[in-house]
């Protein structure tokens, strides 16, 4: 099938972008949207045009990586999917695809399609663990967990941290994605002891950042490649309370 | 022969680590704080390193080519991490974990190495625990296990088909807990190109900014290779686009010795090849084979649908040639064997370079057991096929969907057509007992080393390889080195070695750049990936290996006359990334050809054609090759070989069999 792209181009972090359109032939419905784009970027080569920068890495849909916003939504069309693991099939001969970076303050664009993230990683590290040194661990089975704790604290930690859940609201906030670890941990015996200042930690680090205020409309969930449920914003705001209460 | 000497410590087997740890020179509290270790890579060895040393009191720095240390590849392993914790009371032990190990990996490992290896398999486990990794469990709350190939024990943890996701992060957020304590400094999109030698030591390295394009230069009085494999040779593995051979290789070009290179593991159950377009294979995890049953047509070139062709036209071809082990035999074995119905013409799909994995018996043997427990009398095919896809959803619900979502097949109605893919590589950086290179000061951890799994190695133990090293060998044996280094202080990096080794890269990076040739990096990378994988993957013999060398070194003839890289140096250019990275392949491949061709026997993953038993097993020769191949790099194409020659003072060495 034949398809004409429009994609966000932009030089640097400082200079402003544009869309650029590019025609692109003979696409297989068997390839991923990334693989298109690798048939492409070599199309541009052959041209001695810069290709276009983006951000891939495992692609089998677990890095967390890829982060392209396609037609308006995180990852694209498909339920469930990440960028990488999206494939043609999805699209019809003669469609025409915008692809951009994720927008929101807290990203900021590097070049092309790839933004800077960071901002995830000083939220994990600003609390998003167990504090444990290595060797004090006992053994395994000395902390029964029950099979649901597990499960939930399990379904929680899938998140592979991309940001769709960011792109994806209108307000650019990041409570998925800190949710999702809070519930991780708050859920898991091991995890209760730290959970007041790993939540107020967390959700500091979070409003420093830049990103916006949660107003329930599900948007995130709804484009989470990994189908983490906002229940976990539920259990991450009764965490917040509780631990204010308490403070 | 002095070059190499392995350091396995004296003493029977059972105590060599316990007696090491114990007499090991010890760096106190307050050195450790003035003592800065380089670490690079950021998966499972890396991480677990950085953190572990930086709650020792060491000055971490560490650095990941990803935007962040999360996405490392150790991220994608999906079935478990193997521990001899006989949770199950079926049997298991640390020696049996041990002698299963130095068995699946053909007999070419180190017995002190893999003895360690089991004995701090336990504790890996209790560390992930702790740390809040969500392992399944059972309804009583403890944890449960799964069976993998080359054992007949079920010793292997798992997070459904996400364990290295899970362990993964459990480590970086032990790394992310250091940085926001101040004693790792993290390094992201930042990629190593040189380590710096002074006075025969490793005392830094060069680092290119990969968005700013500039050279960096960082002292330690360590540095720590943990950068993973070099699947990526062959172009299409189940390996990440960036994983890459770069940092060892420069390592190797200093001086360190590059161990077994040609041991490399192809993977069973991969998604085959779709198209010239694909860009990487996916794995479908081994666990599978535990629960789906592989099989082909009896009939050549049998074009009826998979699910028409009755029970009696089927060749569980496992099951037949190895009774005793069937779908679970180790992965070198069960790759050959799909491979060899393939090549007689029995393969499945389009392309014909497919085997079967089918779920439908354990489906129903799964519905059964779930109709018992639900006390439903007299349940119909169609109840059992409904309760069996239930559990086999809740086991691994996410493999099925990315099968689904790779190739637009249910493989609950459709079995999965699957084929060998390169995966994983036994060789690496050679490391003596401490997990140091031949370069003093210059570590290799997980994947990036040579050590433990000898010619092929057993599934669910590349995680349990990654987090020893980190969290439970290297923390021990790097205080051996820098006890004797507390007296010096941090090297200032305006001195001439530095000066010298930034100019270095510098020069490869102009010289990729002037090039200005017609073809792109892949296009090389291509060329590489279809002479390794047609003659030096599955099958070997001279004649092929010696055309190989010489393909390769033709292709990379041309790569320096003919690549073009768009964009310029200082800024974000991933091709240039990658033709640095591809510049590196092509040199590396030409040794793993040399090895191959040098190794006259076959064993583990390696295959010599010449070498085989009546009915086509692997045929080792242990008279003449019971040693490591440690290659020493002259110029590119020339290397030096040396033997460390294998002891085995406890398991004797037998023709492998899984019949």
């Amino acid at each position: 099938m034949n398809l004409t792209l429009k994609i966000w181009r932009q030089k640097n972090a400082k200079e402003a972008g544009n869309l650029v359109t590019y025609p692109v032939k003979e696409v297989s419905p068997d390839m991923s949207f990334l693989e298109m784009f690798d048939v492409l970027n070599e199309q541009l080569i052959q041209k001695n045009e810069e290709p276009i920068a983006f951000d891939h890495d495992c692609r089998e849909g677990i890095c967390g990586m890829c982060s392209m916003y396609i037609n308006g939504r995180a990852h694209g069309p498909a339920q469930g999917t990440t960028t990488c693991q999206l494939h043609m099939r999805k699209f019809k001969d003669g469609d025409t695809i915008v692809v951009e970076p994720w927008r929101a303050e807290a990203f900021p664009v590097v070049k092309d399609l790839i933004v800077n993230r960071s901002a995830f990683d000083r939220v994990i590290s600003s609390g998003g663990f167990i504090s444990v040194n290595t060797g004090n661990a006992k053994d395994a089975n000395n902390i029964p967990i029950p099979k649901d704790d597990a499960d939930n604290s399990f379904a929680a930690a899938a998140c592979i941290g991309c940001g769709a859940c960011v792109a994806a609201c209108k307000n650019s906030s990041a409570m998925l994605f800190v949710s999702a670890k809070v519930s991780q941990l708050a859920l898991l015996p091991q995890g209760r002891i730290e959970r007041e200042s790993r939540v107020l930690n967390m959700v500091r680090q979070m409003d420093e950042e830049g990103f916006g205020s949660c107003t329930n409309t599900g948007a995130c969930e709804a484009e989470c490649p990994k189908e983490i449920s906002v229940e976990n914003i539920a259990r991450m705001n009764r965490e917040y309370l509780m631990a204010n209460l308490k403070k | 022969m002095s070059k190499i000497n392995s350091k396995i410590p004296e003493g029977v087997l059972e105590t060599k680590w316990t007696k090491y740890k114990s007499s090991v020179p010890l760096v106190n509290p307050s050195n450790k704080r003035n003592i800065e270790v380089i670490i690079v890579g950021s998966g499972l060895a890396g991480a677990s390193a950085a953190s572990s040393l930086a709650e020792l009191g060491y000055k971490v720095k560490c650095f990941c080519f990803q935007d962040s240390p999360r996405r490392a590849h150790s991220i994608a392993a999906q079935g478990g991490i193997n521990a001899a914790k006989n949770y199950q009371n079926d049997g298991d032990s640390t020696y049996r974990l041990f002698y299963d190990t130095v068995k699946g990996g053909d007999y070419r490992s180190r017995e002190g190495n893999v003895y360690r290896l089991a004995e701090v398999s336990a504790n890996i486990i209790d560390q992930c625990v702790a740390q809040g990794v969500p392992f399944a469990r059972e309804y009583g709350g403890y944890l449960s296990n799964r069976s993998f190939g080359g054992t007949q024990v079920q010793r292997t943890f798992y997070a459904a088909g996400q364990t290295g996701q899970q362990l993964l992060l459990g480590a970086y957020s032990g790394l992310e807990r250091q940085v926001g304590l101040g004693t790792v400094k993290m390094y992201s999109r930042h990629e190593m190109l040189d380590i710096v030698m002074i006075d025969g030591k490793t005392r830094g390295i060069i680092a290119r900014d990969l968005i700013t394009g500039k050279l960096e230069r960082h002292f330690g009085h360590a540095v720590l290779l943990c950068t993973g494999g070099y699947s990526n040779v062959f172009y299409l593995s189940t390996n990440a686009m960036g994983c890459n051979v770069t940092a060892a290789w420069k390592a190797h070009r200093r001086g360190a010795l590059f161990g077994n290179p040609c041991f490399t593991q192809i993977h069973p159950t991969c998604i085959p090849v779709s198209g010239d377009h694909q860009s990487k294979l996916t794995l479908m995890s081994e666990s599978l084979r535990n629960d789906g049953r592989i099989w082909v047509p009896k009939k050549k070139d049998d074009a009826r649908k998979a699910t028409d062709i009755p029970e009696e036209e089927r060749d569980y071809y496992l099951e037949r040639r190895y009774p005793a082990f069937g779908n679970l035999v180790p992965r070198d074995v069960a790759s050959r064997a799909a491979k060899e119905r393939c090549d007689a013409g029995y393969g499945v799909g389009t392309s014909k370079m497919a085997v079967y994995l089918d779920f439908t018996s354990n489906t129903l043997r799964y519905g059964q057991v779930e109709a018992n427990k639900r006390n439903l009398h007299n349940p119909t095919a169609a109840d059992l096929k409904k309760l069996g896809q239930e559990v086999v959803k809740e086991k691994y619900g996410n493999l099925f969907e990315m099968y689904e979502k790779i190739t637009g097949e249910n493989p609950y109605e459709l079995p999965m057509r699957i084929y060998p893919a390169v995966h994983y590589t036994m060789g690496g950086l050679w490391v003596d007992y401490e997990l140091m290179t031949t370069v003093p000061g210059l570590y290799a951890l997980g994947e990036a080393n040579f050590s433990d799994h000898g010619a092929n190695r057993l599934g669910a133990s590349a995680l349990m390889q990654g987090l020893a090293d980190g969290y439970f060998v290297i923390p021990y044996t790097i205080g051996s080195y820098l006890a004797s280094d507390i007296s010096t202080k941090a090297i200032p990096t305006d001195h001439e070695a530095f000066v010298e080794a930034e100019k270095k890269v510098q020069e490869q990076l102009d010289k990729l750049m002037n090039v200005k040739g017609t073809k792109s990096v892949d296009h090389f990378h291509k060329k590489l990936g279809k002479v390794m994988w047609d003659k030096c993957g599955m099958g070997r013999n001279e004649k092929h290996l010696t055309e190989a060398i010489s393909e390769i070194k033709t292709i990379r003839e041309e790569f320096w006359k003919d690549v073009r890289i768009p964009g310029i140096q200082n800024e974000l250019n991933t091709e240039l990334e990658k033709a640095g990275r591809v510049a590196d392949f092509l040199e590396l491949g030409e040794l793993m050809c040399k090895d191959a061709l040098m190794r006259k026997e076959s064993c583990g993953g390696h295959f010599r054609e010449e070498s085989q038993t009546p009915d086509g097993e692997a045929k080792r020769d242990d008279d003449n090759f019971s040693y490591v191949a440690a290659w020493e790099f002259k110029e590119a194409g020339n290397w030096e070989l040396h033997k460390e020659e294998l002891v085995f003072d406890v398991v004797h060495p037998t023709q492998r069999s899984y019949k």
